[in-house]
């Protein structure tokens, strides 16, 4: 074997390593940040607040409108399409990952305990994507909970049989799951957008409301710059068309795919710009 | 390569001056950084771990960059001030945390972490959580996870502080027995006669600038336009007085005459040590003036930084 091919091999063998031990070592950050983030005393107001569709649900069980019948499967359909929409993906998961996202390094910062992980032999890259998954994985568990647990008390008040043949023999599985998925995807999107707001700005509420602004008035915005948002793509996934109003300038749905490819390429370059940040970011406790 | 260098590197907080132009080479031993509130101990300490970037100049510790942290935090172990830890931690757990980051595995974690504890002396409190933990507890843990992955360069800014006079006395015994297995110990301290005690080297920084550096002797016979007070107890002591002020070789004396003695003490203040040492001897071959004691005044590091840094540091031996 020649000394190049040798090299080669070798420096194959290291970059292998490398990757395991990065891989190693990000996975170490998502562990402990899963801990910080479910057990920290910042989470608290997230749990009450996933639990906020749930409460509605039970209280509509509770007190059954006589106008609102959940009889035709169609209505019911589109009765839940219209809360997931409003009540859990633009509010509950929007703001709940607002909170938990921007958190993840402003929480730190707040608490002078960044500086244990910028102490550690660790790439600030790996940091900044230990964080993002570990959000990601309890913001999805929280909200797409909340999203099962209304689906199920949403349909309960039909009785056990109905909801059952909606569920598996009708179209309803199908439609729970494009909601798991829409939900999940939700807290993908934004937790990203929110994870640069914690890195960029002192107070990331005044620009996380204005965001809240664009993506609620994103029916009324030309096609190309309905694009420009995360709800948009989110969209692409209703199993259930809902209204938007008389006002909405209707743009044509962007494919599944596509959706899938948008929200990913913009989570990327959005990591990237996080990377880049906190590569040069200090630790001084002060602002 | 097993040096810490600091190549004109400045460090501006805005408009405001952390330090100014420092040019620094640090070797093995135990280098302490002296000086009063906001003469850049810290931000020294911090721009050395790549916790602040440095606006100009470059530093290098044992050749690694310090914007570097995979190869950093390798060689280097930070007990910094910052006396905040994440919630519900317990001491264990801090430390195992922090290794699982450096990629040991389970059983070399655990090995670690026990050695680590057992060298600040918190093994028994090492499961109790850190919130309940006193000042002295936390800096010690603190100290524990800095040491825990066997750093070549330790960095410690006030490590003394909080600690009882027992503990305080185990921890320089520790910083002495690391320096001895040939680390970078820095440390930065207020409290002087201690850093006097275990210091190799000492620099003195004020209001950003590095006024020197050196070993405390070195660094006091360096500073040329003050002069130096030697403590001479003899038996013709006004006698020694006249034939130092025929020499030209003093600027001041301050006879102090035990009562219905010969023998008394002269403060003598000179500009040139050395040839004051060379006077004496002959003077007192001469003259046989018998000498009981002769001893320099401030060589210690207070003088010197009384010297150096002013009135600022007055309140802070």
């Amino acid at each position: 074997m020649s000394t190049e091919v040798k090299v080669s091999l070798m420096e194959q063998v290291q970059s292998n390593t490398r990757l395991s031990f990065w891989f190693h070592q990000t996975l170490s950050i998502i562990k402990l940040e899963i801990r910080k983030n479910f057990w920290g005393r910042r989470i608290l107001p997230i749990y009450l607040f996933s639990l906020t569709p749930v409460a509605i649900f039970f209280l509509m069980n509770l007190y059954p409108t006589p106008s609102k019948s959940l009889g035709h499967p169609t209505t019911a359909a589109t009765i839940f399409a219209n809360i997931h929409e409003g009540v859990i993906v633009r509010t509950i998961v929007f703001f709940g990952c607002s909170w938990i996202f921007t958190n993840l390094f402003r929480g730190e910062i707040l608490d002078r305990s960044l500086h244990y992980y910028f102490l550690a032999p660790v790439k600030r890259e790996l940091i900044v994507l230990g964080k993002y998954f570990s959000g990601l994985i309890v913001s999805a568990t929280l909200f797409i909970s909340s999203t099962v647990v209304s689906l199920l008390l949403y349909y309960y008040p039909r009785g056990y049989e109905a909801s059952m043949q909606y569920l598996l023999a009708g179209s309803g599985l199908k439609q729970a799951f494009m909601y798991l998925v829409i939900t999940g995807l939700a807290c993908f999107g934004y937790g990203v957008v929110f994870l640069v707001l914690g890195l960029l700005f002192r107070n990331p509420m005044i620009p996380a409301g204005a965001i809240y602004g664009w993506e609620s008035i994103n029916f009324l915005l030309p096609p190309f710059l309905k694009k420009v948002s995360i709800i948009h793509y989110l969209n692409s996934f209703r199993p259930v068309p809902i209204s938007e109003g008389p006002f909405a300038i209707v743009a044509e749905p962007t494919p599944i795919w596509l959706s899938i490819t948008s929200l990913l390429v913009i989570a990327v370059i959005l990591l990237v710009f996080a990377s880049y940040r906190i590569r040069s970011m200090e630790v001084n406790y002060t602002d | 390569m097993n040096e810490i260098v600091f190549d004109n590197v400045s460090k501006f907080y805005g408009e405001i001056l952390g330090v100014n132009k420092v040019n620094l080479t640090i070797a093995p031993g135990i280098t302490s950084f002296v000086g009063s509130n906001g003469a850049g101990k810290t931000t020294l300490m911090n721009l050395m771990t790549g916790l602040l970037r440095p606006t100009r100049g470059k530093i290098t510790v044992l050749g690694t960059a310090t914007d570097n942290p995979e190869e950093l935090f390798r060689k280097v172990g930070y007990c910094s001030q910052f006396d905040s830890f994440p919630a519900r931690v317990t001491g264990r757990r801090l430390i195992d945390s922090f290794l699982s980051l450096h990629g040991y595995s389970k059983n070399r974690r655990e090995e670690m972490t026990n050695k680590a504890l057992e060298r600040v002396n918190l093994l028994e409190a090492a499961d109790r959580k850190v919130a309940g933990y006193s000042k002295g507890m936390r800096q010690r843990i603190r100290l524990a996870q800095s040491i825990a992955h066997s750093p070549s360069v330790l960095i410690l800014d006030e490590p003394l502080n909080g600690l009882d006079p027992m503990v305080r006395a185990e921890t320089i015994a520790l910083f002495k027995q690391l320096a001895k297995e040939g680390l970078h110990l820095i440390i930065s301290s207020h409290i002087l006669h201690e850093v006097d005690m275990i210091s190799d080297r000492v620099v003195f920084l004020k209001n950003g600038y590095l006024v020197a550096e050196g070993e405390v002797q070195g660094v006091r016979t360096e500073i040329e336009n003050r002069p130096m007070q030697i403590l001479v107890r003899c038996n013709q002591a006004s006698k020694l007085v006249a034939k130092l002020f025929e020499l030209n070789r003093i600027v001041e004396a301050k006879l102090q005459k035990d009562r219905g003695a010969e023998v008394g003490s002269v403060i003598i203040r000179t500009y040139d040590a050395d040839a004051f040492y060379r006077d004496l001897s002959q003077i007192v071959v001469d003259s046989s003036i018998a000498v009981e004691v002769i001893r320099p005044m401030d060589d210690d590091l207070n003088a010197v930084y009384q010297y150096l840094i002013g009135s600022e540091g007055e309140g802070q031996s």
